[in-house]
């Protein structure tokens, strides 16, 4: 029984958690991997990227719930993910148009390219907070939870609750299908193949009529798509706040790096190693230790390996002990 | 500074956690195509007295001319740095080509990008960098039939028939196959288009013999389907031996040109490029 | 002499800028933006040597200056008492024994054959000395931590004059740079871009937590300062006096003067790095660094060990960077690692490096005075520029809305800049020769 409530707490803060926190961290590295793998840079604008389509998600929610429009238990920001997307590929596709397709005509040095993305980077940070401000903001409604932790109590008997939040499930479900949908479109759709294609050897693309400009214009579109999902997301699991997103640039490159840049199952694979390092070191296991070992052996502190604040820094050990191991990550990326 | 280009300029910065060389594109003369004017007469495909070189760099190319005709196999051999690669890109349109024009089928398409001329019937593949390597065999063939909107399972069937062993890997990663097979799914996949005729550069770069030798049966076989063929060879031997034409280019310039067989038994072209 | 003539009247344009500035506004906000542009100017020759001269992208500039910083807290502040008896020595055991373990990890991943015994024996080792080093380490901080935690509850410094602390935080930073060069250039291909990101928020993150180190969080303030302070001007009849004879008053005269003192110690850091620079570009090392950046496979071929070099010129570049660190802090009298922003302290020096001229160390120099200007000044702008748009419009939720977002103005007008030079004058105002 003490192994059962020991797993229950374990699921209950370090599992669950990390799936969600996985499953947000896999689909913002798989924006930076297609970026990197098709257009060749490492976009410092993603975590900013992602922070635009959240912002166009969170403007449309509030102004649903300003009309009244509700998705029952659902939150509503589900209804104005699209709309997000939408707004977001055009912003994208705008700034395609505006900055980096004059260095793909002058084939620019993929660097250069870094250059200009920390550009767009600023502007966009500008824009957002320009337009909603620095501050945190909470749009999640609907219901909170799928399986409160009294319910399940209630249910089992147990001693410890599982929770299972609303956000938690709705994460796992869209990354899910959102995951599910990209692969099908890269492996089985002639467009999908013509990106592959094009990422692989951009010459020999050309000679066999593949249009590099359409190429780039479905990469920003599947891409913005992917930013703003993964920032809905991740703002409905935990709240909005343009500099936290700008932040999150660190784990998804890391997760996209220790996947393989390149590699969209790295990507996957990448985040959720992040995700479950990162929790797992910085969960204070006494509870569950408590439960796990014989009576009286249980320990005194709190064993946590390390404050959370050092997430970053758990992130990031991983990332070069996977580097020092396999340079090309976990899945081999274009990076040899 | 490395280049005059500030574009081109990445101070030697090669750090792969943020930029990705791998397969990027290298600089094309033309974005945009000129017009097609009519041309008739004449053989299948020439590129006739062309003078040019890479962008604003001097000219490699002087005067030189290289045709092929319906049925025919059409070989370039000559010395290292002779152009004869150059000469095949010049009649692809990957050069600037200042003097001198490229006629196709009875059409002028010296303005015309390279893509545009796989449009036109044009099959080429390149010396190196010529499949998708992450892509399998199948993904290879079905990418060289991009531009076709018709169903191209028949042409599908007939690559697979030339080259068998394709077939069997139909679903492996073409950069996992071994060199020669490499480059029969780069020839498979130019055939995919049902090209009018085939540029080869160089189709056995850096193969062992006898793959080599197979590689030249395969050629006459895509041969005889009808498809005149143009070829690039440093085995210049062997590759006389196929060809009903050949070229000698020295220092960009035309040396030589006559059959296959009587470049063969010219004592001078023996001597100076056959090794006697 | 024409590109002579340009460069002058570049500097003359931005000291111009600021010499407006003091007319307009005051000379206080002037002398703050110029003392802030030296130590810009800095910060850029730094990130300069290394993009400019050798292609290697620091994107972890952040951690280096939050270094500098540590180290004028290390350097100058007075020891806390008691401190190192209560638990200073327990925790640097600690963190040689931390250390130690990973040395211990990384010898027997080099001597041990491959297999499972090693992983074994590197885990054991791993945790074991993860334990051993949390046992001896923990205690030490909370017994340190402990001490007045109000006002200190920290290991202090070392009581020594600030201005030493310059020299040291650029060795701090060296060192660390030192240790990220060996792994992230060392590697099959360069991983330093990701290394020093991470690195960056590493160094932050354990500012911020560590209170024993620097008081995390809650901040170290009231360094000491290598120029008098103003109250102490102030009581000074003689320069009361003197602050008279140019009409002004004390106060302001005071501030002005301890900030053009500031102004003197940092022109004589910025000329000195500057010169060294110049001679370094032009010397053989200069030479050959470039040599390597333009055509590295070449000289691989003559016998450069390329990973050496870079490494080299990360360290020094990373060392300058520590030192401007160290002198802002200096200037702001005060450590505040909440303060440090990866947007304001690495990215900020990058336009300037790529606005001012990427490989020209003037250029370096303008970018990071022109740059900082235009980030304190964007502000005044915009606001200025909003309230005369929105003049015509009814008080409401918009108008206020707009007035509060002229704040965030400067960001995207660094982007507009960045791009704009990027797209019309890619190598910079003062290009390299």
């Amino acid at each position: 029984m003490d192994l059962l409530n020991a797993f229950i707490t374990l699921a209950n803060f370090v599992i669950i958690p990390a799936i969600a926190y996985g499953s947000q961290l896999a689909l913002g590295a798989l924006g930076v991997t297609l970026i990197y793998g098709i257009l060749r840079f490492s976009n410092f604008a993603h975590g900013d990227t992602m922070a635009f389509g959240t912002m166009i998600t969170i403007l449309f929610t509030w102004w649903f719930q300003h009309m009244g429009l509700s998705f029952g238990p659902l939150p509503t920001a589900l209804l104005a993910l699209p709309f997000g997307i939408a707004g977001c590929a055009l912003f994208v596709l705008l700034t395609d148009r505006a900055v980096y397709r004059f260095y793909r005509v002058q084939k620019a040095k993929p660097v250069i390219l870094v250059i200009v993305s920390m550009g767009v980077m600023f502007i966009m940070n500008g824009v957002v907070r320009f337009i909603i401000g620095p501050d945190d903001h909470a749009f999640s409604d609907g219901e909170r939870f799928i399986i409160s932790a009294r319910t399940f109590r209630e249910m089992t008997g147990l001693e410890e609750g599982l929770a299972i939040r609303t956000s938690t499930g709705i994460t796992v479900v869209t990354a899910v299908i959102v995951v599910a949908a990209l692969f099908w479109f890269l492996n089985k759709t002639r467009t999908g193949k013509s990106m592959r294609a094009y990422s692989d050897n951009e010459d020999l693309a050309l000679l066999s009529g593949i249009n590099p400009e359409k190429v780039v214009v479905v990469t920003w579109v599947i891409v913005a798509a992917l930013a703003t999902v993964a920032g809905t997301l991740y703002g409905l699991d935990k709240s909005f706040k343009a500099f936290t997103y700008f932040q999150l640039l660190l784990p998804i490159f890391a997760s996209a790096i220790v996947g393989g840049l390149g590699s969209p199952v790295g990507a996957i694979a990448g985040g959720f190693v992040i995700a479950f390092s990162e929790v797992t070191i910085t969960y204070a296991w006494k509870k569950v230790l408590v439960y796990a070992l014989p009576e009286g052996m249980g320990p005194d502190g709190l064993v946590q390996l390390l404050s959370t604040d050092y997430k970053f820094a758990v992130s990031f050990i991983i990332l070069l002990v996977v580097l020092l191991f396999r340079p090309t990550g976990l899945f081999k990326g274009k990076s040899v | 500074m490395s280049s005059s280009n500030p574009y081109q300029d990445d101070r030697g910065n090669k750090d792969r956690s943020i930029t990705n060389p791998a397969g990027q594109g290298t600089a094309m003369p033309r974005s945009k195509s000129g017009p097609v004017t009519s041309a008739p007469g004449g053989p299948f495909l020439i590129g006739e007295a062309m003078t040019g070189g890479y962008g604003k760099g001097p000219d490699i190319l002087h005067e030189c001319t290289i045709a092929v005709d319906r049925g025919e196999i059409a070989v370039i051999v000559g010395p290292n740095g002779a152009g004869k690669s150059t000469a095949m890109k010049a009649v692809f349109g990957m050069l600037d080509v200042r003097s001198g024009r490229v006629l196709l089928d009875g059409e002028d398409i010296t303005a015309l990008t390279p893509q545009d001329r796989v449009v036109k019937g044009m099959g080429f593949v390149p010396q190196t960098h010529n499949i998708f390597t992450s892509m399998t065999v199948e993904e290879n063939l079905e990418m060289g039939a991009f531009i076709r909107k018709d169903d191209f399972r028949d042409t599908m069937a007939q690559v697979y028939d030339l080259f068998p062993i394709l077939k069997e890997k139909r679903y492996q990663a073409a950069g996992e196959l071994s060199g020669g097979q490499r480059q029969q799914v780069a020839v498979g996949r130019a055939l995919m288009t049902k090209p009018k005729v085939l540029m080869l550069d160089e189709p056995t770069a850096g193969v062992s013999p006898i793959v080599m030798d197979e590689l030249f049966d395969r050629i006459i076989e895509v041969a005889r389907t009808g498809i005149p063929i143009l070829m690039v060879e440093q085995n210049a031997r062997q590759a006389l031996e196929i060809a009903d034409k050949g070229y000698v280019l020295v220092q960009g310039r035309n040396a030589f040109t006559d059959t296959g067989k009587a470049l063969m038994a010219d004592p001078e072209v023996r001597r100076s490029f056959l090794g006697g | 002499m024409n590109d002579m003539v340009k460069n002058t009247g570049l500097f003359a344009l931005v000291a111009l800028l600021i010499v407006i500035t003091g007319l307009m506004q005051s000379w206080n906000t002037a002398l703050l933006i110029l003392n802030m542009g030296l130590i810009s100017a800095i910060m850029a020759l730094g990130v300069n040597l290394q993009w400019g001269f050798a292609g290697l992208f620091n994107v972890g500039i952040m951690g280096f200056v939050a270094l500098g910083g540590l180290a004028s807290v290390l350097i100058a502040m007075p020891p806390t008492e008691g401190a190192w008896s209560a638990g200073g020595y327990s925790i640097v055991l600690g963190l040689l024994m931390g250390a130690a373990t990973i040395v211990a990890a990384v010898l027997t991943y080099q001597r041990m054959p491959d297999g499972r015994a090693r992983t074994l024996a590197m885990l054991a080792i791993l945790i074991g000395g993860f334990f051993l080093y949390r046992a001896v380490y923990d205690p030490g901080v909370d017994a340190v931590e402990a001490i007045n935690p109000a006002s200190t509850g920290n290991i202090g410094g070392l009581g020594l004059p600030i201005l030493l602390s310059w020299p040291v935080g650029g060795l701090l930073a060296a060192g660390v740079a030192w240790i990220i060069g060996k792994t992230a250039l060392g590697l099959r291909s360069d991983y330093l871009a990701i290394a020093t990101l991470g690195i960056a928020e590493i160094i932050i993150a354990v500012l911020k937590n560590e209170d024993w180190l620097a008081r995390g969080v809650k901040n170290v303030i009231g360094l000491p300062r290598p120029v008098p302070l103003e109250v102490d001007l102030q009581r000074d009849p003689e320069f009361v006096e003197r602050a008279a004879g140019f009409g002004l008053d004390a106060v302001t005269a005071s501030t002005i003067y301890v900030k053009l003192e500031y102004a003197a110690l940092f022109a004589v850091v910025l000329v000195i790095l500057l010169w060294m620079a110049q001679k370094a570009l032009n010397s053989p090392w200069g030479r050959m660094m470039r040599a390597i950046r333009d055509n590295e496979v070449a000289a691989e071929a003559m016998g450069k060990d390329v990973t050496r070099r870079h490494l080299q010129i990360f360290i020094l570049g990373s060392a300058i960077c520590g030192i401007a660190g160290a002198m802002m802090t200096t200037l702001d009298g005060q450590l505040t690692p909440g303060t440090y922003q990866p947007l304001r302290f690495t990215f900020l020096v990058w336009v300037m490096v790529i606005v001012g001229g990427s490989g020209n160390n003037f250029g370096a120099v303008l970018g990071g005075f022109l740059i900082w200007f235009l980030w304190v000044q964007v502000e005044p702008i915009g606001l200025w520029l909003m309230s005369t748009l929105t003049s015509g419009m009814a008080d409401g939720g918009l108008k206020t809305h707009l007035m509060d977002s002229a704040a965030h103005m400067r960001l995207f007008t660094m982007g507009v800049i960045l791009l704009l030079v990027l797209r019309f004058s890619p190598r910079g105002l003062i290009p390299e020769k």
